[in-house]
């Protein structure tokens, strides 16, 4: 179990490539060579997750006596621990002993559960910072969930790093483009083995600037600028937050490790209501900014400026899910703060619901390939968190897994589409790419069928899971949500559709002569392809395999990934598969088809509705001015802040508050120009004069230079009065 | 720690030396440039071996007591003593001191600014870098205020001879505003002089700030407290600067000559948060009890009022002079909790800002020096025309935005986290509102140094300056600029560099505060 304990050096590796691209790559290694660096990392990193994966699906299945936590039914008194000879369990001792797993097996523990609880392994290295008296420890935690995340990462980063020598190919900043993609890559793998929240905060920060980096990484041009400054200060509006909720996190338990956090809520439940609520809240806004959640969401699609490959990784598949990455690491925060058991309704389950909707609205007004699959993938991301607000955590993570490789796909092919036609992502200059670029077109299209939730593609299953959890709920049902994800299965297969006629079908509309672009882009695009394919096999549901007898090979992400170890305590209930869900999923995606094929390809239907029909048009009008969203943030909320309130605050400054310090320093001038004249040269200064007066008339003469020069004197005055005072104060 | 040999003397070695250098440059004739330049450096130079040595024979396990301690008579008539001290709160600053004003000095080597005159630049810089050094080590607070005063000159010549177009009135209102703190915080020494008591009752009529700390203001009554405070806090939040006392700020480093920008913002507006730590809070614990709600709520009207008024700023060097307003609202903030917590996270976000605004304003000096206009309208294309400062200026601004993995995000972080549990009996409710504030003031940072950050180092250089050749970072600003650099990353990857050294002080203090808040 090496891997897992020393995990560290998976992020490592691509941090210390980050230093060598960037600093020895144009002198030493060559410009155009730095790829090689890039890609030798990677290919580490993807083995040594590998091994970390494979390490922790051994400790699932034979799990060493230390990483079982002794299972108690729910609600049972947890005092009685302490008195048994199997030592603590529950992790009362987890404050100051991570090295250790705390919990001892003893053979045959009752309970009821069909599968032990596996504890993660947290390793901790050293003192990080201190305050208070209180050391805090830099660490890792690997559980299922984080080693499913690096396989993510490490796969997908690994094919864009190949993928890119391609198309960034000849690039001004070539260099500068492999190195932020390796210290993302670091940044990730860090996030995802964050020990305490501490490190999320850091992880989740340093991806958001290489976000920011690459989305402008052509920065000659203003539009990428715009587009890098809104995405990260969307994130920094939703950081805001990220820094409360933790610290409400961290002021009701007194700690940030994770572990503790989430053994504290699901050994007592029901404790800290308010606090939970509160800090779930806060992280809501964080998620919203980070995973492109409504009212957050805005930056997703303008963040489509970055390079294609970046889009794919980090704006699709990586980046992006780390908000969803988060709820899921903290679930029992949520579980508990947004009473996710008990609830038919709540905010996760309906920003990503509502979230899940607005954006597959929004997929069908746009004519950029790229900026549907953004709203696509808002839409996408939004299933997710209203999948984790429904109770359905592994339904989410499984969609977290499928949707990263078939998105990854469908980015690299929109990428492999402009790449041969000119640089151009607009649709209405495609049509008829079929031909010219097989590969490319039979990528796209398993991978929208993925997406689009098709059997037996990989989106298949685990939208399903997502409806289904949404159906059955925990102890109530979310109906809500169910009609939500209904109508966003049946506009994703329709959007998607629209897609591929316009892309590849009927004529060629531009200009040219597109190609087939070449092995390297393509080679990574059937790769993806075939994940998109075979992803649902990792948690096909228990009656599916039954038939031919692999019924042990169900629900393998339920069964690694999922942090029982937390979520048992909370009372978190799997819903049992169901044919009929399934069927109506699956009817709703292929109507979606199947209208948009008439549509398109038989012209039936209402076509030009949005000329005839005045509501249909400002229907669209809405939908392309992004329900004005888009308005209200740059136009309102910036320029207000960024002109008239910044402007008045600082004439307020300038004429006011610096005002009135002038205004004293003259008055005190001026009030040592009155008692110089009139008190000291008139009156005291006069009655001596008064005598001499008729002796010597320059008197007056004098005066007047000297009040003439009252300015220079009042300085040199308050000068001499200082070093005088600084005199007097050394020698006396 | 008994003290003996060599150590008596490290502490006077670290303050005194440049102020010998600066004589011995006086008497060295202007025609011999190098020469005169040199011996400032050497002097500098081996005051920061002497801190280098401090820093090693400094025994951190005993961070919370002065070490090095020297007791000499000094002033019997007021007895006033001169009593110099490290300890764990000193440590980091007086470094900071002492590493800053070699690499300015090395910064100006070739840049001497208008009107020339390297030999008196030299001086002044040796002779500011003692009055710093000194006021970071004293334990007697007549001969701090000595120090803190000694401070003064220097920069206002600084500003006033090799400043901007406007320095008259700069250095002037410079001067003027500070030393209008300085008189309110004499008397308030005074007063602390003549009204304390020993436990017993007994009058002490010393100057002495470690037998002050001691007594923690056990003999003065809290409403005298709260007005001797009041003289404390307007000597040092003029210094710090906090709003509304910041206008002079802007101004200074406007007209500053790059160096003493960098100085100012590195270590002078420390020693008004200093202060404050070191003196106002041990020495009146009630008072500062009955302060911390409104120092809170200046510092997070700071950090907004700081971050608006960057944004209208059309000139780079008063946007970044805006965000030290800003920036001292966090410090100010974790300092107004009383925590150990917030005042950890002070002495931290102290250091931090220090680097970080210091590295921007010495790429502000360059910019101006090339481009002879910080007009942000006309600058653009950074990258472009010089692009390794235009990755400087990068860096620094993500580090003043606070970006955690650098050192600006553990000066704000646990600042805005102390709020949520404000120490001594403080309103947990008023300190909440002030965390969530100042955590929206964290996106208004992002705003003003990322729309900085467009407008001068992306796109196209402007048709001024596309055809002329502009020079990138050249050797003497890599010298002068590397530690900064690495002292930004370092601090930010191990915070604990800084945390352990502050910490067994600042709990002293809030302790003793905690106690008296107990006992009301």
């Amino acid at each position: 179990m090496w891997m897992l304990e020393n995990a560290f050096v998976i992020p490592l590796i691509p941090a210390i490539s980050f230093v060598v691209i960037l600093f020895f790559g144009k002198r030493y290694i060559g410009a155009d060579r730095v790829h090689i660096v890039g890609i030798t990392a990677l290919g580490l990193v993807w083995v040594l997750s590998a091994v970390a994966a494979f390490q922790w699906t051994q400790r699932v299945e034979n799990p060493p006596p230390d990483a079982i936590v002794q299972v108690h039914d729910h609600g049972d008194d947890h005092g009685d621990d302490h008195g048994d000879d199997h030592g603590d369990d529950h992790g009362d001792d987890h404050g100051d002993d991570h090295g250790v797993g705390s919990g001892h097996a003893g053979d045959g523990h009752g309970g009821g559960h069909s599968s032990p609880l596996i504890r993660p392994v947290i390793s901790t290295f050293s003192d990080w910072w201190s305050n208070a008296g209180v050391n805090f420890a830099v660490g890792t935690f690997v559980d299922g969930q984080t080693v499913l995340l690096l396989m993510v990462v490490a796969s997908i980063s690994l094919l864009v790093h190949i993928y890119s020598t391609e198309y960034v190919k000849g690039d001004r900043r070539y260099v500068h483009y492999y190195a932020f993609l390796s210290l993302f890559t670091a940044a990730m793998l860090f996030f995802v083995m964050a020990q305490n929240i501490i490190q999320l905060i850091v992880g989740w920060e340093l991806v958001g600037v290489c976000s920011f980096a690459l989305i402008g990484h052509w920065w000659e041009d203003k539009p990428n600028t715009d587009a890098a400054l809104k995405a990260f200060l969307t994130n920094r509006v939703g950081d805001v937050g990220l820094l409360v909720g933790m610290i409400v996190l961290w002021g009701t338990f007194k700690t940030f490790d994770i572990d503790v956090i989430n053994t504290m809520i699901s050994t007592n439940p029901g404790a800290h209501h308010l606090a939970l609520l509160v800090a779930a809240c806060c992280l809501m806004a964080a998620v919203a900014s980070k995973s492109g959640q409504f009212p957050l969401h805005t930056w997703l699609p303008d963040a489509m400026a970055g390079p294609t490959p970046v889009s794919a990784l980090i704006h699709a598949a990586t980046m992006v899910v780390a908000g969803v990455y988060m709820i899921a690491r903290l679930y029992p925060v949520f579980y508990e703060g947004f009473s996710i058991g008990t609830s038919s309704i709540n905010l996760m389950a309906f920003i990503g619901g509502f979230t899940a909707l607005i954006g597959a609205g929004l997929a069908f007004a746009q004519w950029d390939i790229k900026k549907v699959l953004a709203y696509s993938t808002v839409s996408q991301l939004g299933y997710m968190v209203m999948a984790l607000g429904v109770g359905a955590w592994t339904a989410a993570i499984f969609h977290l897994f499928t949707h990263a490789f078939f998105k990854a796909c469908l980015f690299l092919g929109a990428g492999s589409v402009s790449h041969a036609a000119h640089h151009t992502f607009d649709m209405r200059k495609m049509g008829g790419l079929r031909k010219d670029m097989p590969h490319t077109y039979r990528t796209f299209v398993i991978s929208s069928l993925a997406l689009a939730g098709i059997f037996p593609f990989a989106g298949f299953w685990s939208k399903d899971e997502i409806l289904l959890g949404s159906l059955v709920g925990q102890q109530n049902g979310y109906p809500l949500m169910l009609i939500f994800g209904c109508a966003v299965a049946l506009m994703t297969a329709a959007y998607m559709t629209r897609v591929i006629w316009y892309t590849f079908h009927g004529e060629f509309r531009g200009h040219g002569h597109p190609h087939e672009s070449p092995k390297v882009m393509t080679v990574p695009l059937w790769i993806l392809a075939g994940m998109a394919v075979l992803a649902g096999a990792f948690n096909l549901p228990g009656p599916v395999l039954e038939p031919i007898g692999l019924e042990g090979l169900a629900h393998r992400i339920q069964t690694y990934a999922e942090p029982s170890v937390y979520l048992n305590g909370l009372g978190l209930s799997h819903p049992d598969p169901s044919l009929t869900m399934a069927l109506v999923g699956l009817a709703l995606a292929v109507s979606g088809i199947l209208i948009t094929y008439l549509y398109y390809w038989r012209r039936i239907g209402l076509h030009g509705l949005t000329e005839r029909n005045r509501y249909a048009r400002r229907g669209y009008t809405i939908l392309e001015n992004k329900y004005y969203l888009d308005h209200l943030y740059n136009d309102v909320i910036v320029e207000t802040v960024k002109r008239p309130v910044a402007k008045w605050a600082n004439r307020f400054n300038q004429n006011v508050i610096d005002r009135t310090v002038n205004t004293a320093g003259e008055t005190a001038r001026d009030v040592g120009r009155w008692v110089y004249k009139w008190i000291d040269q008139g009156a005291i200064d006069g009655s001596v004069n008064a005598a001499a007066r008729g002796a010597d008339s320059s008197g007056e003469g004098l005066r007047s230079i000297q009040s003439g020069k009252v300015q220079n004197y009042g300085q040199l005055l308050f000068g001499a009065a200082a070093v005088l005072a600084i005199v007097f104060v050394i020698v006396v | 720690m008994e003290v003996t040999g060599f150590d008596t003397w490290v502490l006077s070695l670290a303050v005194f030396l440049p102020l010998v250098g600066a004589l011995i440059v006086m008497l060295i004739p202007k025609a011999y440039e190098t020469e005169l330049k040199l011996v400032a450096l050497g002097s500098s130079l081996i005051a920061l071996v002497v801190g280098a040595y401090i820093a090693i024979q400094f025994d951190y396990g005993a961070a919370g007591e002065l070490q090095f301690v020297v007791d000499k008579g000094w002033i019997d008539v007021i007895n006033s003593r001169y009593i110099v001290g490290l300890d764990g709160l000193s440590l980091p600053l007086l470094l900071l001191s002492l590493v800053v004003v070699p690499l300015c000095l090395i910064y100006s080597w070739n840049h001497i600014p208008d009107p020339g005159n390297p030999k008196a630049f030299f001086v002044l810089l040796l002779i500011l870098s003692t009055g710093m050094n000194g006021s970071f080590v004293s334990q007697d607070m007549i001969l701090f205020f000595v120090f803190f005063e000694v401070v003064l000159l220097p920069m206002y010549f600084l500003i006033g001879v090799w400043g901007g177009e406007d320095r008259r009135y700069a250095s002037l209102k410079f001067f003027l505003y500070t030393l209008f703190g300085s008189a309110l915080m004499i008397i308030s020494f005074l007063a602390l002089f003549f009204l304390s008591k020993d436990a017993s009752g007994q009058l002490l009529q010393t100057f002495d700030m470690r037998v002050l700390t001691d007594v923690a203001g056990v003999g003065i009554i809290k409403s005298t407290q709260v007005w001797i405070f009041a003289g404390l806090f307007m000597g040092f939040g003029i210094k710090v600067p906090m709003f509304p006392f910041h206008t002079w700020l802007p101004d200074a480093h406007t007209q500053a000559p790059t160096v003493g920008s960098v100085i100012l913002a590195a270590v002078l507006l420390k020693l008004g948060t200093y202060g404050f730590i070191r003196i106002a809070i041990p020495f009146l614990p009630e008072g500062a009890i009955a302060w911390a709600p409104w120092i809170g709520l200046l510092a997070v009207i700071g950090i907004i009022y700081g971050a608006l008024g960057c944004l209208a700023q059309k000139d780079m060097k008063r946007l970044i002079a805006f965000s030290s307003v800003a920036h001292m609202g966090f410090v100010m903030l974790g300092i107004a909790t009383l925590t150990d917590f917030g005042i950890n996270a002070a002495v931290f976000g102290m250091v931090a800002h220090g680097l970080i605004t210091g590295m921007l304003f010495f790429v502000a000096g360059s910019i101006k020096e090339r481009y002879h206009t910080l007009e942000i309208a006309r600058l653009g294309g950074l990258l472009k025309s010089a692009p390794r400062m235009g990755w400087i200026l990068g860096f620094a601004s993500m580090a003043s935005l606070g970006l955690p993995g650098l050192a600006g995000f553990w000066g704000e972080f646990p600042a805005i986290l102390s709020a949520y549990n404000p120490g001594a009996g403080l309103s947990e409710e008023v300190f909440r509102v002030y965390m969530v504030i100042a955590a929206i003031g964290t996106v208004l940072a992002a705003g003003y140094l990322l729309w900085l950050y467009q407008r001068t180092a992306f796109g196209e250089p402007t048709e001024e300056f596309a055809e002329q050749k502009i020079a990138d970072v050249n050797r003497d600003e890599w010298i002068a600029w590397m530690p900064f650099l690495i002292g930004i990353v370092l601090f930010g990857v191990w915070p604990n560099l800084i945390f352990n050294v502050t910490d067994d002080v600042v709990s002293g203090i809030t302790a003793s505060v905690e106690a008296i808040a107990a006992g009301n």
